[in-house]
């Protein structure tokens, strides 16, 4: 079941569209902000509740890579693979990162803590290379650099 | 017309087709895949590239996809050009980058438009070393098997089932070279048309999952050009047969009835002709003692009771051919020939056609084009579903139309779509219960047959503009019908349509009281009747009573005998007036394929060819008399009904008996005795038709010869039966182009193995060569229908009552397809539909018109206050006349 | 130097609220554009000669004046703000920094095309901007700048902040349209073009940030002050970016028509020590290379494009000589094949055999032949041999690549390894 407050904001988006199925990005991204993914069932009741099939639904889901069909960890980590990232050594910062955190792409850390993902170019690439944790951007990043922000994230 | 230039050579074109269309009906061979004649162009694909010249100076041309290109006047071309060549090409070997290569193992092999594409583009080295991108494969239920790794993501099969059919269990997923094509999860398809996704997947990512079961390749298959059983509309089919086994059915294309699609119920059905429960050989039955008999025992037992008898009762049916419901009333004489239905689906169905002399019925392809419908008491889904289909098309027309005022040609799928949005045309479905063309209606009117009836009543005085409606009628009735008054009047093209789905004259009446009052206006709408079986039409041109007068000859002594007619007459009236008419007759000779409790009763039983195994002509909802032939001669004691019934008229002495050697002379006398059915004999060639002097063969051609075909068997070459009926051959000899669309068994062309070497072959909008097939008995005279008759009186629930109403099954309420295994899985366990009072699942007990029924109760909501449903026709579920009052309670215990 | 895009923002980062915005001159441009006739913003905007600044250089007066003149309401303006070109970090800035700028802009579109509901369409990672954007948009609608009777003057318009969910095609502008309505963003066929058939079927505008920003200065100082501001034809000031191995990597407003080489030396401050500029891409991941003989070609449309590649966004990644070019043609390709939507052929197919016969390269695997193979899938790539404009971006980089860093190509191949990498 969709929880009130999913619910609502739900609706609340759906005034911006004069078509109700056009929420349905919106509406997934509502309850993955609340639930941290999408699971099957999640995906089931969105689409009841806009009045979409489950196959409907899941067509739009599959598309966009910043909707999760399978579970995160409390934190997802996403990291700039794109060209000016590249060309300022990103590889070096992921390199860190997975023996750092024991993970690699797509993997989440054994205590449910980080999610590790590739990112298209986050558009900082004057601070390349560049990281995402949950809705923050790091720039110019080093290797002692990223201790200090994996700390802020428990 | 427009003049296009093809490799600087001039031609004629449509303007409002495009160019990939106009270049395949001249004849050149152009790849592509993303392209349906029926879905239009999206560009995706890009296969179909051509090059594109300004005018005669220009040299250097641009590359365009040909299917998002019209073909307008003075546009200039090049196919050949190397630089086009070189792109498609590039395009195949994209394409084939994932594909598995797996042909040898591919249901599809040998009929794949990828294979054909691919050989036509000549791509035949592979460059590509890396690895290939692999899929899960889904379960999808027992009529598709699903192997996603072949798929080269044209989208047909999306744009089919969720545009085209409506279905919405299925969808695209994921992007870029991982798209996906299949339901959410594993499970069934649900939408009724999924069977066609085998023939508009250009590869073998959906293939028939019933012909795997028992698979061979279609240049080993033995086709022939044959009409659809499992319902009246008529579509047009494929079967295959090899080893003297039914393999499958293919589309065959008919343009103004099935076009590209059919239905899963009409697919699927075929099965029926393997069944275990064919009857394969003659029996006598004398006391509790079943006697086979071979076929002379079985003629000479014949002419014994023939001989000996005081007179025939002839018991005709609905499923079987124009020609075997004559050669019966033949024998029995016109006065002893019964249909084999009960008086009231006679009367029904005698009163759609009377009513269809007047007013135009529609075919298929007219009511698409329909821009605004009325459908009066009728689940068309579950009845005649290939109409419905039809009807889903009809709702995009006022929206489409706006394309054309934003100068988008039709064709540009994506574009005409974008203009339309999701909004529907005008579709009123007035049933008892819901409908599966609801989400498209809109409005829907749920209610007993004599509500269904005034409302239809209602429309009809809106429409003559007398709004004299009784006092009772409800205001948002009255105001419905003044809406879908407004709406089929405001169409360009308004249509009505409705059956003998509520079993209700009053209904059927209304119906044609709301064309009839749009001709008064001055808009003259068609009218569709569905017809639920195969020949319902042909054998109701031909009978004018019914079941129970049939008990009423017996009872009088007017006859003694009774020849049962490929009927299981347990399924058409109750069974205490079935088992009085069975009681009665002194003998009963029963002529029937599949055992039943009808034959199991009967004192001979002969057995009866299918459709599949005989020659014939069907009459469907619109009149027209169309010709099925023999896809493979039937062995053994089998032989066709009309056969074992010539074989009767000789043993009563008859000269027919003696002189009918082909159903040409059976169809010249039935002409000769009735005039009225004498066009039928125009419905296809006769079995002297020859071109060049040649037949036209039943399979196709191979560069191996004929002995091919059983060489893993044997090595001899057998002498392949010969046949006095039609101008077929079996065999792949004969004439090697394309035969007359009435004769057609399979469709291919050199270098077109698969069916789309049908969109090669056309050379005009819509139309096959050379021409339609079929004719139509009756037409209809002058568009005016009979005013509107009296309205009935309102329906009044009743205390403790419940009306109980007919509910149709696509799976399950079909005599035939229910011997099929994988329709049978789909169909519904029997069961009573109730509104509310009593728990789904919950036992109870029905008791109408003297039966008692013991059934699971399911919840349906949408059924009207007052009412319940009883499935129709699910085997074991007896046969009870409805709609009708009857009791509902709580079983015991 | 006039920067009219940049000038009002804050030294420490912090956006400029609608009082300091309002101080600086701001909501006039609107304020005056509602005193005219949306015939006459139109025509001040296509007499100010702007260009769109989201890539492909369309007239942005041009493109209005092509909502047909009857079409009923609704019409629809929407902002693109995905900016997800690699490379590319523009639009951010002006959203984060100056979101008012935006959101004038974005009103005066909408009355000089009839639009009164227009809608951000943001890609997701940008965050900052999103909750600036939706402070701006309460300021502005607390000071009747949007809302009901604009100002006074009549004139209605909300502003809806959409926020995407991924995919580089969303920035294409009929796939963004699908994305806004809730589908699988695949771009559309065209024609119609989204001017007559958009959004719901509705005319819908759609205007990169950049583009939109400029509309206030042009409508309150004139086209003419507009055509001024720049160094060449193509009016006005763009900013302009600088990203890999240069000093001062960074985004600068300056005239039209500014030479690459000032770009590169005096505002990105030169490459950093121990390497050399070996090529450059001049608007985004989906444009030519171009190399150090085209360093004084003047940074407008007309001058990129003589040089053999593309204006794009106008924020460039520089390639050093330290730097595998094979490497970063397989990082281009390798986003490319990963963001194509799955629709047509050459895409999705080419794109992926593109990318994995460039990481073969890499990793020593190169083959004879393997580079005529990528020649051949750049012609196949070619414009109009796709859907969209996605594939034929993608090949931009990689025969450039294939024409000016040619030697490295074959020394992958010939040395079975990546030659940067020992
Ligand atoms: C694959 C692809 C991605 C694009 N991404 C963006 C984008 O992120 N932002 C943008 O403004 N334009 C983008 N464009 C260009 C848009 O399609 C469109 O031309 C632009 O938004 C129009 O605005 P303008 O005329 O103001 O430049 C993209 C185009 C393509 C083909
Ligand atoms: S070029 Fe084709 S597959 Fe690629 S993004 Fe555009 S439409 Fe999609
Ligand atoms: S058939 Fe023309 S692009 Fe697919």
């Amino acid at each position: 079941m969709l929880s009130a407050a999913e619910r609502e904001e739900i609706e609340q988006v759906l005034k911006h569209y004069p078509v109700r199925d056009s929420v349905a990005i919106d509406a997934l991204k509502i309850v993955q902000r609340h639930r941290g993914w999408i699971s099957d069932e999640t995906l089931k009741e969105v689409a009841d509740f806009i009045g979409m099939t489950p196959a409907d639904l899941d067509g739009v889901a599959t598309f966009y890579n910043l909707l999760f069909r399978k579970p995160v960890g409390r934190h997802v980590i996403a990291l700039c693979d794109s060209v000016s990232c590249w060309i300022m050594g990103y590889e070096g910062i992921r390199e860190y990162l997975s023996s750092k955190l024991g993970v690699g792409y797509g993997q989440t850390t054994a205590d449910g803590r980080f999610t590790l993902l590739p990112i298209v170019c986050l558009g900082a690439c004057d601070r390349a290379p560049v990281l995402m944790v949950d809705g923050d951007t790091y720039g110019g990043l080093t290797p002692a650099g990223l201790d200090g922000i994996l700390e802020r994230y428990r | 017309m427009a003049t296009v230039y093809i490799e600087n050579r001039a031609y004629d074109a449509d303007p409002g087709e495009n160019l990939l269309k106009t270049c395949l009906g001249l004849g050149f061979d152009l790849p592509y895949f993303c392209w349906h004649p029926a879905m239009g162009s999206i560009g995706a694909c890009r296969q179909c590239a051509v090059k594109q010249f300004k005018d005669e100076n220009d040299t250097k041309g641009r590359l365009v996809m040909a299917c998002m290109t019209p073909s307008s006047d003075g546009a200039r071309i090049s196919i050949a050009d190397p630089e086009a060549a070189e792109f498609r090409a590039g395009i195949i070997e994209g394409l084939m980058l994932n594909h598995p290569h797996d042909c040898p193992v591919c249901d599809e092999g040998g009929e794949c438009h990828l294979q054909d594409m691919t050989l036509m583009t000549g791509h035949s080295y592979r460059r590509y070393r890396f690895h290939k991108r692999t899929f899960r494969n889904q379960y999808l239920g027992p009529f598709l098997a699903h192997e996603m790794n072949r798929c080269i993501q044209c989208y047909r099969c999306v744009r089919f089932y969720r545009g085209y059919a409506g279905g919405r269990d299925f969808n695209s997923f994921s992007i870029r070279n991982t798209v996906y094509f299949g339901r959410h999860e594993d499970g069934v398809l649900e939408n009724e048309f999924s069977g066609n996704l085998a023939e508009v997947c250009p590869t073998g990512v959906f293939v028939d999952r019933t012909l795997a079961q028992h698979y061979t390749r279609k240049w080993d298959q033995q086709f022939a050009p044959s009409i659809c059983a499992a319902c009246g509309v008529g579509c047009n089919i494929s079967p295959a047969e090899r080893y003297g086994m039914l393999r499958r059915i293919v589309n065959r294309y008919h343009p103004e009835i099935n076009g590209h699609f059919l239905c899963d119920r009409g697919r699927y059905s075929y099965e029926f002709v393997n069944s275990e429960k064919r009857i394969r050989q003659a029996r006598m039955q004398s006391g509790a003692e079943s006697l086979p008999l071979s076929k002379d025992e079985a003629l000479s037992r014949l002419a014994e009771i023939l001989r000996h008898s005081r007179g025939v009762a002839g018991i005709g049916s609905p499923r079987a051919s124009l020609e075997a419901n004559f050669a019966l009333r033949l024998l029995s004489g016109p006065d002893r020939f019964f249909a084999g239905i009960n008086e009231n689906d006679l009367a029904l169905a005698r009163l759609m056609i009377e009513l269809n002399r007047t007013v135009r019925a529609p075919s298929l392809r007219e009511i698409e084009s329909c821009d605004a419908v009325l459908v009066l008491g009728e689940d068309v889904t579950q009845t005649n579903p290939r109409i419905a289909l039809a009807l889903r098309q009809s709702v995009e027309q006022q929206p489409r139309s706006r394309a054309a005022a934003a100068r988008i040609p039709l064709w540009n799928d994506l574009a005409v779509r974008e203009i339309a949005q999701d909004q529907k045309g005008p579709l009123f479905v007035a049933a008892l219960n819901a409908t599966r063309l609801d989400d498209v209606a809109a409005a829907t009117y749920r209610a007993a047959p004599a509500d269904i009836a005034r409302l239809g009543l209602a429309v009809a005085a809106s429409l003559r503009q007398e709004f004299a409606f009784p006092a009772d009628l409800a205001p948002k009735v009255s105001e419905l019908a003044s809406r879908i008054a407004d709406a089929l009047l405001g169409a360009a093209r308004p249509l009505v349509v409705s059956g003998p789905g509520c079993r209700s004259e009053a209904v059927i009446r209304a119906a044609a009281a709301v064309a009839g009052a749009l001709a008064g206006r001055g808009k003259p709408a068609p009218l569709a009747f569905t017809m639920p079986e195969a020949n319902t039409a042909g054998l109701s041109l031909m009978a004018t009573a019914g079941l129970e007068t049939a008990l009423e000859a017996l009872r009088s002594g007017g006859a003694e005998t009774l020849v049962i007619l490929e009927n299981d007459l347990y399924r058409r009236a109750e069974s205490s007036l079935v088992d009085d008419l069975l009681g009665k007759a002194r003998h009963v000779v029963a002529v029937d394929h599949l055992e039943n409790r009808t034959a199991a009763r009967a004192s001979l039983v002969l057995p009866a060819a299918t459709f599949a195994e005989s020659d014939g002509t069907f009459v469907n909802f619109e009149g027209r008399a169309q010709r099925f032939f023999q896809v493979f001669a039937p062995d053994g004691g089998i032989q066709e009904s009309w056969r074992w019934l010539r074989d009767c008229l000789r043993a009563a002495g008859r000269e027919e008996g003696e002189t009918w050697h082909s159903l040409d002379h059976v169809i010249a006398a039935q002409g000769r005795q009735m005039p009225e059915l004498a066009p039928a004999a125009q419905a296809a060639p006769p079995a002297s038709f020859r071109i060049v002097d040649e037949r036209v063969p039943r399979m196709p051609h191979r560069s191996s010869g004929r002995t091919a075909v059983l060489a893993n068997v044997t090595m001899h070459e057998p002498k392949p039966p010969e046949d006095p009926d039609s101008p077929l051959a079996f065999s792949m000899e004969g004439y090697p182009l394309t035969p007359p669309q009435a004769l057609r068994p399979f469709t291919w062309l050199p270098g077109w193995n698969s069916v789309q070497a049908l969109n090669r072959l056309r050379n005009e909008a819509g139309a096959a060569p050379p021409g339609p097939s079929g004719v139509r008995l009756y037409e209809a005279r002058n568009g005016l229908a009979p005013a509107a008759s009296n309205w009935p009186e309102a329906f009044r629930p009743r205390e403790g009552e419940w009306l109980l109403l007919p509910l149709h099954h696509i799976f399950g309420s079909e005599e035939l397809s229910m011997y099929g295994p994988a329709i049978a899985s789909l169909a519904p366990r029997p069961y009573v539909a109730v509104r509310d009072g009593f728990e789904e699942g919950q036992m109870v007990e029905v008791s109408v018109r003297g039966l008692i029924f013991r059934l699971p109760a399911r919840i349906m909501a949408a059924l009207p206050a007052g009412t319940a449903g009883l499935p129709s026709g699910l085997p074991g579920m007896d046969y009870v006349r409805l709609p009708d009052w009857g009791r509902i309670t709580e079983a015991a215990g | 130097m006039e920067k009219p895009l940049t000038g009002r923002m804050r030294a420490g980062g912090q956006p400029v609220s609608i009082r300091e915005y309002e101080r600086a001159d701001g909501y006039q441009g609107l304020r005056k554009a509602l005193a005219m006739s949306p015939a006459e913003v139109i025509e001040e905007v296509r007499d100010s000669g702007l260009r769109g600044r989201g890539g492909a250089g369309f007239g942005t007066g041009l493109k209005w004046s092509l909502v047909p003149a009857g079409a009923p309401k609704p019409r629809y303006l929407v902002c693109n703000a995905d900016e997800m070109e690699p490379g590319t970090f523009k639009d951010r800035l002006l959203m984060e920094a100056d979101p008012h700028q935006l959101l004038e802009g974005m009103a005066i579109a909408s009355y000089a095309i009839g639009a009164e509901i227009s809608y951000i369409f943001l890609r997701a990672e940008y965050t900052l901007a999103a909750a600036r954007l939706e402070a701006a948009l309460h300021e502005a609608r607390q000071a009747r700048c949007l809302g009901e009777d604009i100002l006074g003057s009549g004139f209605n318009l909300e502003i809806h902040l959409h926020t995407s969910a991924g995919r580089y095609i969303c920035g294409e502008e009929t796939a963004l349209l699908n994305a806004l309505e809730g589908k699988r963003a695949n771009p559309r066929a065209k024609p119609p073009f989204p001017p007559v058939v958009g959004l719901w079927g509705k005319p819908t505008i759609v205007n990169n940030v950049e583009t939109l920003c400029c509309v206030p200065h042009i409508v309150r100082n004139g086209s003419g002050w507009f055509r001024r501001l720049s160094r060449s034809q193509d009016s006005g000031t763009k900013l302009f970016g600088a990203s890999g191995k240069v000093k001062r990597p960074g985004l600068w407003e300056l005239p039209m028509g500014t030479p690459i080489r000032e770009i590169v030396e005096e505002h990105a401050g030169g490459m950093r020590e121990g390497v050399r500029l070996r090529g450059l891409l001049p608007g985004g991941a989906s444009t030519d290379f171009l190399v150090e003989q085209h360093l004084d070609v003047p940074m407008d449309f007309a001058g990129v494009q003589a040089a053999g590649s593309r204006l794009g966004t106008g924020t460039m990644i520089i390639l050093d000589d330290r730097t595998c070019p094979v490497g970063m043609t397989l990082n281009l390709e390798h986003f490319f094949a990963q963001e194509s939507c799955g629709w047509c052929t050459p895409c999705w197919s080419g794109l992926s055999w593109t990318e994995q016969i460039l990481a073969a390269l890499e990793r020593g695997e190169g083959q004879p032949g393997d580079l005529e193979k990528l020649e051949w899938q750049t012609r196949f790539l070619a414009p109009g041999n796709t859907f969209c404009a996605l594939a034929p971006g993608a090949a931009e980089p990689l025969q450039s690549a294939l024409r000016y860093f040619r030697e490295d190509f074959e020394a992958h191949i010939r040395e079975k390894a990546c030659p940067y990498r020992h």
